[in-house]
């Protein structure tokens, strides 16, 4: 174990000596999906929840499909079916683009993740106190503002759990990558698994890499709730009745 | 329409996906309630190996674990025939992919179940044991129904998740929906249209599956009053 890992450390973690590989590349797929995908949900999920009954019937289509169907079959259809259409090969644009391993995997896993980041976001919009939206217009917001400044800050804070079990399952799929040549973890373990035959070693070393990424994605994701959403956390009893103890003596709440 | 010609493939790829998934299911159910029975039994040999279960096996991508176990294990029969002087042994890829994604899928039903469980009242258990039940007959009578009734919004979710990770098995090996669409694909040289009959197979499953689950929820908890919003 000690002398695989000695001979193929790099690979695993940064680079196979040509190219990016291993966790590094795994690391990217990640990023680059989860953010791409969180920016594009908010303008699907404000659509979605709009009164235009088209408009929301249209992006609910796109994310039922896309939550239905397995990512490995989107990320076939992408990588080896679309390539296959002729004005895809004549744009000389998208013809580079779904050559190019990287673009294609990285679009369907954006495609993937938005899908369920929307529908995620939709929820916690819908859950928006009622109170807090009437309370906006009241005091004459627009629409904008009302969306940017009301809204939106709160449903983000209440999406916070459920965006971490999705970016854990992102990185699940990201396993995917292999398939379509991306040097991802898996894809460098299968190749030094070919090598040496140690297969226990490679495939263990390789989940053992994910096992750390994942718990350093909820290590952080509870930081971020530690920090966004302490104003939901009970209150220690102690210090709820310092507080109002005050409130009562000056006789104010009766 | 040469491609007409592939679709008893489809068919036949279809139907093993929807078979290795519900075998799988039931596969995942059991280990899954074992689990959540041994995290709450409150005994500590129970609880350290039912812990390292779920969070092992939930931190690290099914993919991953798939080709971990699925070529261990064939490993580790060769090893044996191998010093037994047997002759070799080729396990089945279906039995392999049922272990492996029932294995794989217990760790998140035990969670689920775990869940249910603590939404149970404690005050069923209570009054069944005032009233003289055994813990048998307590955990039969009073307990599993609500549990039913508590874990299905979860098994739902997990049954949906489990039918698409069967896409997977196509990679280790499997003839499934997956890998009969790859195979009309490249003969007709039409990969497009095939994946993309795959993808609204599996749309067509997910439906269905709702449309049953609902059905169930309905049986299991339409006595339940929820509050109306």
């Amino acid at each position: 174990m000690i002398d695989l890992f000695q001979t193929y450390w790099q690979s695993f973690l940064w680079t196979d000596g040509q190219q990016w590989s291993g966790v590094i590349v795994t690391l990217m797929l990640l990023i680059v999906s989860t953010i791409g995908g969180f920016t594009l949900s908010i303008p699907l999920a404000l659509g979605r929840v709009s009164s235009s009954r088209s408009l929301s019937a249209v992006i609910w289509l796109y994310t039922y499909t896309f939550r239905t169907t397995p990512l490995y079959v989107q990320l076939l259809i992408i990588y080896s079916g679309l390539y296959s259409l002729a004005f895809i090969q004549d744009t000389p644009v998208l013809n580079s683009f779904f050559r190019d391993a990287y673009c294609c995997t990285l679009f369907a896993f954006v495609l993937n993740e938005c899908a369920y980041m929307t529908e995620i976001l939709v929820g916690s919009i819908r859950a928006s106190s009622r109170g807090e939206v009437e309370a906006g217009r009241a005091f004459g917001l627009s629409a904008t503002v009302l969306n940017l400044k009301v809204i939106l800050p709160s449903a983000l804070r209440r999406a916070l759990p459920a965006y971490s079990n999705e970016v854990i399952f992102m990185l699940h799929g990201t396993t995917l990558a292999f398939t379509a040549t991306v040097p991802d973890i898996l894809k460098v373990a299968r190749d030094v698994n070919a090598e040496t035959y140690a297969t226990f070693t490679t495939y263990g070393l390789a989940s053992l890499l994910y096992l750390m990424i994942s718990f350093c994605i909820i290590v952080s994701f509870n930081r971020a709730e530690n920090r966004w959403l302490k104003y939901l956390k009970p209150r220690k009893a102690k210090q709820a009745i310092d507080h109002s103890v005050p409130l009562i003596k000056e006789g104010s709440l009766v | 329409m040469q491609w007409l010609e592939y679709l008893p493939l489809i068919a036949k790829g279809a139907l093993s996906t929807v078979e290795l998934a519900l075998v799988a299911l039931v596969l995942a159910l059991s280990l899954g309630l074992i689990t959540a029975l041994a995290k709450l039994s409150g005994k500590p040999w129970l609880i350290l190996p039912a812990q390292c279960y779920t969070t092992l096996i939930r931190g690290i991508p099914d993919l991953a674990l798939m080709l971990l176990i699925f070529y261990t294990i064939q490993i580790g029969v060769n090893q044996f025939t191998d010093k037994l002087s047997l002759g070799r042994f080729e396990i089945d890829p279906f039995v392999a992919g049922v272990m492996t994604l029932g294995f794989i899928y217990g760790a998140y039903f035990a969670e689920t179940f775990r869940g249910a469980f603590l939404a149970i009242d404690r005050g069923q258990a209570e009054a069944a044991n005032a009233y003289g039940l055994s813990s048998r007959q307590t955990f039969q009578k009073v307990l599993l129904p609500q549990l039913v009734r508590f874990a299905l919004p979860g098994i739902s979710n997990n049954w949906q998740v489990l039918v698409k990770a069967t896409a997977l098995v196509s990679i280790i090996g499997l003839s499934d929906l997956v890998m009969a669409a790859q195979e009309a694909g490249r003969s007709t040289h039409n990969t497009l249209m095939f994946m993309v009959l795959a993808g609204a197979v599996y749309f067509c499953l997910s439906g269905f599956s709702s449309l049953l689950l609902y059905w169930i929820k309905n049986r299991s908890a339409g006595w339940v009053r929820e509050a109306e919003l």
